[in-house]
């Protein structure tokens, strides 16, 4: 499996987990659960990690797809720096943040999911990828040369007048009426 | 609207029966879990959430059932054979398998977790009673043991551990469930489309976890925890004896209630389908068995390399594709290719591109035998290089290029390396017609090809060259109009072609017809189609990206009229 960027499946896996997380925790307290604390807790979190998740990072090599409206999450996760850019901080979120959920039946499997999305993360970070915000392409300007703001002073060279006068001889030829004059004698 | 019924009508209703037995089947068993006397006191306990559980239960024993279909693709193969006789449009529905195998996926998805929500439910509200929370009638029924003469209601028998949690990996439905579930999410997460496309070992790995689903799911009513209140004699009337849980084994109206648990039932669903799926893999065991002997090897510009084999026994038709697998490279892998190659030929060729680690890993290996090798040289010289260079092939398999000797008049648009079947379909289309062959009963194709770069044409051009000559000299120029569209030009191909503007023959392709730039503009394409073809069906074949194919399903469904006797669009889409 050479190519595989890691971090995409470790994304679609947090995102999953983190939906599943919520679910369990909105079931969890809705129906007031033994240890409904728990499921509150994983409100929260679920929504953290969707948060995080939602964003989908830049591809190391090949076209990133984004996912709908992700721009002003992309702005928001990229404002953390470092902490987000960095997997291995993520894995290590994620694999503490699952811990909880063990402990009600409503949401350990948001637990276990979300526990297998920080493994992926962890080879994704030992493969050494990082998250890079997809951020929309600047159009860039050809930078306008500099001869434009210094035209030029003299007039192109010209061949020697001898050649240049009109031959009266040849009608065809002298037919042309210069509007100035072009000979240097008169 | 009507356009849409000629070309959408058939899938609508195969997806209108299926969702209409998923809908019947949810409020029959339902109301079966919710009316039925029967569960009168595991409703007591459970509530309306018994049956919110059971009802997506019924859904998916029903959607495993179908889910593991689609994806026969030898079964389906053999289908299509047999409706060889059929109208059009149960061929082109087998066309869509993996649509419908997603759409399944789906379903079983959103069961699973109305399931699973409802027994989460269930599970706590068990776990209560037990811990005697609720009413009297309620703790009295959890109280029932597993005796001689009395017989649980509630499976959690212990009152020591208090959580349901506990419950949940202890019992065979709850660690299956659990199981399979988790199983169920890997295989989806992994089968996002933008994993799939990317890096399809990951998807294809992954996917197997179904073998776990499965064995989960068979297993996972074994607990028969789901009771149900069984006849005694003298019966039990529940009506009066739910108020008067004390007396219950001691006055007559209320002998001690029985209880039993279902029966479990998925196997039944899914035996079939998993007998039918081993037969599947079976076949396909024993076709890569077979030996595949090469014929010829050729490196093609732009990384595409070019294989003739030789099959014994193997019997193809245009456009069809076959797997291939090379045990050399990776075991488990098989990829898809569309064959270039014709029927009448005695060989079947394959031009894979480079698009991928087993790709790559091929190319590097078939580049280390010597251009050209043929015959008892190349096996030589392979058994020189590698004696393990086997291949395996399965196939072929069907697709809707099959069918496009069956219209008068035909369009096909291939995209980039899209072109492959066509190229097998043309290449039959010269062989027939120097055969006059009779089954043909297509009068006129049109061929679009748009691709990007130059380089890519040559393989393909060689044969567009030998065919125009072909037609020329049969004096058949009408029977096909072909038109490339080069939609990767710049500068410096736009001042080449108009320097060479008065040639005869294109500078690019050397072919009489010269190529165009840009994207075409289907309108006009469509517009001049049904303007040369004021009466007839025209099948439209494509092979290229999604995005293309909504542009042309939407044009063919715009382009169609009602009136039978008047042109009509008929849209057809392989898919890899």
């Amino acid at each position: 499996m050479g190519k595989i960027e890691w971090a995409m499946w470790a994304n679609e896996q947090a995102l999953a987990s983190g939906l599943i997380l919520l679910t369990g925790g909105i079931v969890g307290v809705a129906g007031q659960f033994r240890g409904w604390q728990f499921a509150a807790y994983a409100v929260a979190a679920g929504v953290f990690v969707c948060l995080l998740e939602y964003p989908r990072s830049k591809r190391a090599k090949g076209t990133s797809v984004e996912r709908t409206g992700q721009y002003c999450f992309t702005v928001c996760v990229k404002a953390f720096g470092p902490l987000t850019r960095n997997y291995y901080v993520r894995a290590f979120l994620h694999a503490a943040i699952c811990v909880p959920g063990g402990f009600m039946l409503a949401t350990v499997l948001g637990c276990v999911c979300l526990g297998i999305a920080s493994l992926i993360y962890l080879a994704a970070a030992i493969r050494g990828e990082h998250w890079e915000p997809i951020l929309p392409r600047k159009e860039i300007r050809k930078p306008v040369g500099e001869s434009i703001k210094n035209p030029p002073q003299n007039p192109p060279p010209r061949p020697p007048p001898e050649m240049r006068r009109k031959q009266a001889g040849d009608l065809e030829k002298s037919a042309y009426d210069n509007p100035m004059s072009v000979t240097d004698d008169e | 609207m009507a356009n849409c019924i000629v070309n959408y009508g058939f899938s609508s209703f195969i997806l209108f029966v299926w969702m209409a037995i998923n809908i019947f089947l949810f409020v029959w068993f339902y109301f079966f879990y919710d009316l039925g006397p029967q569960f009168f006191y595991t409703r007591h306990i459970l509530g309306s959430a018994l049956a919110w559980a059971r009802a997506p239960a019924a859904v998916l024993n029903f959607n495993c059932m179908l889910i593991l279909l689609p994806v026969c693709r030898n079964l389906l193969s053999l289908l299509r054979g047999s409706f060889v006789r059929c109208s059009r449009t149960m061929r082109k529905q087998l066309d869509k398998n993996l649509t419908f195998h997603k759409l399944v996926a789906y379903m079983i998805a959103l069961m699973t977790a109305v399931h699973t929500i409802a027994h989460l439910f269930n599970l706590e509200r068990y776990n209560n009673s037990r811990q005697g929370v609720y009413d009297e009638l309620s703790t009295a029924l959890s109280d029932l043991a597993d005796t001689e003469n009395t017989t649980y209601l509630n499976p959690i028998r212990i009152t020591n551990l208090q959580i349901p949690t506990y419950f949940g990996f202890t019992s065979i439905a709850g660690l299956t469930g659990v199981v399979i579930t988790l199983a169920l999410i890997l295989i989806i997460t992994s089968s996002m489309e933008v994993i799939r496309r990317s890096y399809f070992e990951v998807f294809w790995y992954t996917h197997h976890l179904f073998i776990i689903f499965f064995a989960g799911l068979v297993f996972h009513g074994a607990g028969r925890i789901v009771r149900s209140q069984q006849r005694t004699n003298p019966p039990h009337n529940t009506t009066f004896c739910k108020d008067h849980p004390d007396d219950w084994g001691q006055i007559p109206e209320c002998p001690i209630p029985q209880f039993a648990g279902g029966f479990p039932q998925t196997w039944m669903y899914v035996i079939g389908p998993m007998v039918i799926y081993i037969c599947e893999r079976l076949v396909r065991f024993i076709r890569y068995m077979q030996s595949v002997r090469y014929k010829k090897i050729v490196m093609r510009p732009s990384k595409v390399l070019e294989l003739q084999l030789i099959k014994n026994g193997f019997k193809m038709e245009v456009g069809q594709y076959v797997f291939v697998n090379c045990p050399a490279i990776s075991q488990l892998e098989w990829h898809p290719f569309t064959m270039t190659s014709a029927p009448e030929e005695d060989f079947f060729s394959i031009h894979i591109r480079s698009a991928g680690d087993w790709t790559d890993k091929l190319i590097d290996i078939m580049k280390k035998v010597p251009e050209g090798a043929e015959g008892p040289n190349l096996v030589f010289l392979l058994t020189k290089f590698l004696f393990a260079l086997r291949l395996g092939v399965d196939g072929p398999f069907g697709t809707a290029s099959e069918d496009v000797f069956d219209y008068e008049v035909s369009m096909l648009i291939g995209a980039g390396i899209g072109v492959t079947p066509f190229a097998s379909i043309l290449k039959s289309i010269w062989y027939k017609f120097k055969d006059s062959d009779p089954k043909l009963r297509t009068r006129k194709i049109y061929f679009y090809w748009l691709c990007r770069e130059t380089h890519a044409f040559e393989w393909f051009a060689d044969l567009l060259q030998v065919l125009e000559k072909e037609m020329e000299e049969r004096g058949m120029g009408d029977f096909l109009t072909y038109k490339l569209y080069l939609t990767g030009w710049d500068q410096s191909h736009a001042t080449h072609v108009m320097v060479h503007f008065d040639k005869d023959t294109d500078v690019v392709t050397g072919l009489k017809q010269k190529t165009h730039y840009g994207r075409p503009i289907w309108d006009k394409e469509f517009e001049q189609v049904r303007k040369e073809n004021p009466t007839s069906i025209v099948g439209t074949f494509l092979c290229g990206p999604e995005a293309l194919g909504k542009v042309l399903e939407k044009k063919c469904a715009k382009y169609s009229d009602v009136d039978p006797r008047k042109t009509r669009f008929y849209f057809n889409k392989e898919n890899f």
